[in-house]
């Protein structure tokens, strides 16, 4: 193992206002801040659809705030190829609503929570995301 | 008010996956690649996004509601089942194959990348399949 490209303070504060996002939904609405429950919930459920459709709208529209604060252009790559995208997305898509939770509600919200579930979830994608990129490769 | 909060709360979430540069599908991989050149960036983002909220979720939690919606929608369950075994494995396979988690897939809409729509709607194929087969 190497380490490479380490970026622990800009992380660290990002994850911080991550963490703020999260407190704000959660006291302010009573709700957690996940994301493949919240975007599901727009495609399907009439319930809180505005609620969840400007959350949504707030996310696409934070990084275009972000954007005009500085010069620099937002780092963004995507290396693979159409298949592995798509397979990807579907994988994405049917695991996150059969476990109801990913990154955000699981990892982030859930293991704030104390939450056992969340903690075995997180675990679990994290065990199996990194043998995914052992196996396949970065190109 | 809830409205505005949801806008709110939106917004920050996608300047923190900016800042972090989680919104990246390479870091995510760079963060993945454990038994490679690996960069461990993004355990900071768990870590400062968990010390941020776990206080307001330890304080909030014997309160009967939040300040602007009727009750708290907190999920009630508690088992660990072969749903969430099974999901969460298929769900960080699909993470390891892209980089891109739903967070940072929809906030890169911002950035207007094809690949990134071909993900999204695939994502949403992966939602429907799930829904027709768990309630036909």
């Amino acid at each position: 193992m190497n380490i490479i490209n380490f970026t622990p303070l800009s992380a660290f504060v990002g994850g911080i206002t991550i963490g703020l996002a999260v407190v704000v939904f959660f006291i302010g609405n009573g709700r957690l801040a996940g994301i493949s429950s919240i975007t599901d919930n727009f495609l399907t459920s009439k319930e809180g659809r505005g609620d969840n459709f400007l959350f949504l709208v707030g996310l696409i529209v934070g990084p275009i705030i972000f954007s005009f604060s500085t010069t620099n252009e937002i780092p963004f790559l995507i290396t693979n190829s159409l298949p592995l995208i798509i397979a990807g997305g579907l994988l994405v898509g049917i695991g996150t609503k059969v476990a109801s939770g990913c990154t955000s509600g699981h990892g982030i919200c859930g293991i704030a929570r104390s939450s056992l579930r969340s903690v075995i979830a997180t675990v679990l994608f994290m065990v199996t995301a990194i043998l995914t990129v052992a196996i396949i490769g970065i190109k | 008010m809830s409205k505005i909060i949801s806008l709110i709360s939106g917004i920050i979430f996608g300047v923190g996956l900016v800042i972090s540069n989680m919104i990246n599908p390479a870091k995510v991989l760079g963060f993945l690649n454990f038994f490679g050149q690996w960069d461990p960036s993004l355990i900071f983002v768990m870590i400062g996004a968990i010390l941020t909220s776990a206080p307001f979720f330890f304080l909030f939690r014997n309160k009967n509601k939040p300040l602007f919606a009727e009750t708290f929608s907190i999920p009630k369950i508690k088992n660990i089942d072969s749903k969430l075994i099974v999901g969460s494995s298929l769900f960080g396979v699909g993470w390891g194959l892209v980089g891109f988690c739903p967070g940072p897939a929809i906030a890169s809409l911002a950035l207007v990348n094809e690949y990134a729509i071909f993900f999204l709607i695939s994502m949403f194929g992966g939602f429907f399949l799930t829904r027709l087969v768990n309630y036909k």
